[in-house]
C-alpha cells in the first residue's frame, strides 16, 4: 500500500522543493505543453537531459522517479503495439493479414512511448517537491480570475484539499482494516481474480463506512466552527514570487525553446546527424 | 508453551526519507498463561511488537516462536501463517470498525470460516464465543452490527475472534472510546474470556489504573526496546524512571507516596487502589492499637481530596 511512488512527496529541503508553488504548475503545464512539440530523438535528449538536471538539483534519486512509469507500463506498452502493428507509414517490413509492420510505425511507437514516459516522470517530479497542500494552494491561486464568471473557486480548492487530506488517512485505514481482517484468516493477496474481488470485500464495506462516518463528522466540524467558503477568507502562508522562481523560469523556457527550435527551425535535428555521420561514412 | 521472540528489529519505510525504526531489539518470553500489560508511549513499538506476534509483519531480523510455530526472516521457509492465526486472536484498536457482513451470526463465523472448518464446527462456535462475550445468541445473531450499540458492536467484534479459539488473545487498547461503565464490562469480559477460552492475554493500554486491575506481569515499552519487564507489584517501585520516559503511574501509587512523605507508614507494595485500602487500614488499626494519636495523620478530609483531585488532573493532561 505505501510503495505508491506516483505523487508522494519526497522532502529533501531542495531550492526546487522551495519554489513558489504556483511557478511550478505553470512549470509543469509548459513541460507538458512542450513535449507533444518534440519531433525527433535529439528533442528526446534534451527533455531527458533537462528532467536529469532538474533530478539533480531537486536531490531526488533518479530510481524514485523512474519508477512513476512502472504505474503506467501497461498502456505504454499497449499503445506501442497497436502502434507497431497499425501505424503505417515508410518501409514495408512484415506484411501479414491486416498487419503491417513500417519503419515508420516503429518510429512512431518509440517515440510515443518516450513521451509517454517523460510526461510521466516530468509531472511525477512535481507531486515529488510539492506537497498536496501546496498543490491545490496553487491552484486555487491560479484559478482566481475565474472568480469574476462565477466560478465558486474556493470551494473548489477546498474539496479538493479535504479530498487529498482524506487519502493519507483512508490509506491508514486500508492498512489497519486489512491487518484486521487478516488476523481472523482473510486471505487477501491469494487466489484468482474473483476470489481476489471477494476477498476484498471484507476490506471494502468497513473502509466506506468509516469513509463516510469521517466525512460526516468533518462537515460537522466545519459547520459548528461556522465555515463559510465563499467569504473573503485569508490565508496562513502566503505564497510570494521571489528571484529563485524567476531563475526557474529561464531555464524552463530555454529548454521549451530548445524544443521548439528543434521542431520549427531545423525541422528535427535527426536528419542532420544522420546526414553528418552519413558524410563521415563517405 | 511459550512465545518466545528473540532480538526482534523492525523499520519502516525502509530507505525512504521516511524510515523509523520502530523495534529494535527486542527480547521477551510470554508463558502460557501469563496475564501480561504492555504499556508505553505512542511510537514506543509496542503495536507492531504484538501484530509481529500474529504474523501481520514479514519478519526482518529476528526470531518469533508462538507455541512451536516458528517465524523466521528467510523467505524460502513459509511459516504455518493459518494455524498461527488461529493460535494467536488479535483484537486491534476500534474493533467494531472491522465488522462488515449484514448479520451479526455471518460476521462472527468469518474467522472460523478461514480456519476451514465444517459448516456445523462453525455454527457451534459462534454461538458459543456470542454467549461467552455476554450476549444473547437467539436474539442478536440474526440482526445487522450497524445498528448495535458501541459496546455491543465490540463486544461482537471481539466474538469474532474469540470464535477462532486462539490459545493467546492480544488486545490493542481495548476500552479506548467506551464510556466508564461500557469499560468496566469489557474489562470484566476479559477476566472471563482468559478463564473460560484463552488462557494466555495480551493486553495493550495506556491506562495504567486499568492495567493495574487484572494483569500479573508488566512489559514497559520505550523507544523501540522493553524498558521494563516486571511483575506487577515490582514495576511501580520504579515510579521516577516511568515518570522519566512520561509515563503515568497508578493513582494509588501516587497516593501512597505522597501518604508516605507526610510519615504514614504503610506496609508492602501499593499497586491497585484496594491494596491502598488495605494498607491504609491496617496503619490506621496500628496506630491506634499503640492509642498514640499522630499529629501529621490530622489532615483534613479537604486536603485529602484536593491531593486526589490534583493528581486527576494530572492523568487528564
Amino acid at each position: 500500500m505505501r510503495d505508491v511512488s506516483f505523487g508522494q512527496y519526497y522532502p529533501t529541503g531542495s531550492i526546487v522543493h522551495r519554489l513558489d508553488p504556483r511557478a511550478k504548475v505553470i512549470f509543469s503545464i509548459i513541460f507538458m505543453v512542450t513535449i507533444f512539440f518534440v519531433v525527433s530523438y535529439v528533442g528526446y535528449a534534451v527533455v531527458a537531459l533537462f528532467l536529469a538536471t532538474v533530478c539533480l538539483i531537486s536531490k531526488i534519486p533518479i530510481k524514485n522517479v523512474l519508477k512513476s512509469v512502472k504505474a503506467i507500463l501497461f498502456i505504454m506498452l499497449f499503445t506501442a503495439i497497436i502502434n507497431i502493428f497499425f501505424y503505417d507509414s515508410g518501409k514495408v517490413l512484415v506484411e501479414w493479414w491486416v498487419i503491417k509492420i513500417t519503419l515508420g510505425g516503429i518510429d512512431f511507437a518509440i517515440k510515443m512511448a518516450l513521451r509517454i514516459s517523460l510526461l510521466v516522470m516530468g509531472t511525477s517530479l512535481l507531486s515529488f517537491t510539492t506537497t498536496p497542500m501546496e498543490l491545490t494552494d496553487a491552484i486555487e491561486s491560479l484559478l482566481k480570475p475565474l472568480k469574476y464568471i462565477k466560478v465558486p473557486v474556493h470551494d473548489i480548492a477546498l474539496i479538493m484539499s479535504i479530498a487529498l487530506r482524506f487519502i493519507p488517512g483512508l490509506m491508514d485505514e486500508t492498512d489497519k482494516i486489512m491487518m484486521a481482517q487478516k488476523a481472523r484468516g482473510a486471505e487477501i493477496d491469494t487466489g484468482g481474480l474473483v476470489k481476489k474481488v471477494k476477498a476484498m470485500l471484507p476490506v471494502l464495506i468497513p473502509l466506506f463506512v468509516s469513509a463516510i462516518r469521517r466525512a460526516d463528522e468533518l462537515a460537522d466540524a466545519l459547520d459548528a466552527r461556522c465555515y463559510n467558503a465563499t467569504e473573503h477568507r485569508t490565508k496562513m502562508k502566503l505564497l510570494k514570487l521571489s528571484l529563485k522562481d524567476l531563475a526557474a523560469f529561464l531555464f524552463v523556457a530555454v529548454f521549451a525553446t530548445l524544443i521548439f527550435l528543434d521542431k520549427y527551425l531545423l525541422g528535427g535535428a535527426d536528419s542532420y546527424i544522420v546526414q553528418f555521420f552519413k558524410g563521415i561514412v563517405g | 508453551m511459550q512465545i518466545v521472540v528473540k532480538d526482534l528489529n523492525f523499520t519502516y519505510s525502509a530507505k525512504t526519507p521516511f524510515e523509523r525504526q520502530a523495534l529494535k531489539g527486542v527480547n521477551l518470553t510470554i508463558n502460557e498463561g501469563d496475564f501480561l500489560g504492555i504499556i508505553g508511549h505512542t511510537g514506543s513499538g509496542k503495536s507492531t511488537f504484538i501484530m509481529h506476534l500474529n504474523g501481520l509483519f514479514k519478519l526482518q531480523s529476528g526470531e518469533i516462536d508462538v507455541f512451536d510455530i516458528k517465524l523466521v526472516p528467510d523467505k524460502k521457509k513459509k511459516s504455518d501463517l493459518r494455524r498461527l492465526r488461529g493460535t494467536v486472536g488479535m483484537v486491534f484498536q476500534y474493533p467494531e470498525y472491522q465488522l462488515f457482513e449484514d448479520t451479526v451470526e455471518k460476521d462472527v463465523a468469518f474467522g472460523p470460516k478461514n480456519m476451514g472448518l465444517d459448516a456445523e464446527e462453525v455454527s457451534r462456535r459462534v454461538k458459543r464465543a456470542i454467549e461467552l462475550v455476554g450476549l444473547d445468541y437467539e436474539d442478536i445473531k440474526d440482526r445487522a452490527p450497524f445498528e448495535l450499540s458501541g459496546g455491543q458492536k465490540r463486544r461482537v467484534a471481539i466474538a469474532g475472534i474469540i470464535a477462532m479459539q486462539p490459545k493467546v488473545l492480544i488486545l490493542d487498547e481495548p476500552t479506548a472510546g467506551l464510556d466508564p461503565y461500557g469499560k468496566e464490562q469489557i474489562l470484566s469480559l476479559i477476566t472471563h474470556l482468559k478463564k473460560e477460552c484463552s488462557p494466555t492475554v495480551i493486553v495493550i493500554s495506556h491506562d495504567v489504573d486499568e492495567i493495574t486491575r487484572f494483569a500479573n506481569r508488566i512489559v514497559v515499552f520505550n523507544d523501540g526496546k522493553v524498558m521494563f519487564d516486571l511483575p506487577m507489584n515490582e514495576l511501580f517501585r520504579h515510579a521516577d524512571e516511568l515518570h522519566a520516559v512520561g509515563l503515568e503511574i497508578p493513582k494509588a501509587v501516587k497516593i501512597a507516596q505522597k501518604l508516605r512523605e507526610r510519615g504514614v507508614e504503610l506496609e508492602g507494595d501499593i499497586v491497585s487502589l484496594n491494596d491502598l485500602l488495605h494498607a491504609i487500614v491496617v496503619a490506621y488499626n496500628k496506630k491506634h492499637m499503640d492509642k498514640t494519636v499522630d499529629e501529621n495523620l490530622n489532615f483534613s478530609a479537604f486536603e485529602f481530596d484536593k491531593e486526589i483531585s490534583g493528581t486527576d488532573g494530572e492523568d487528564k493532561r
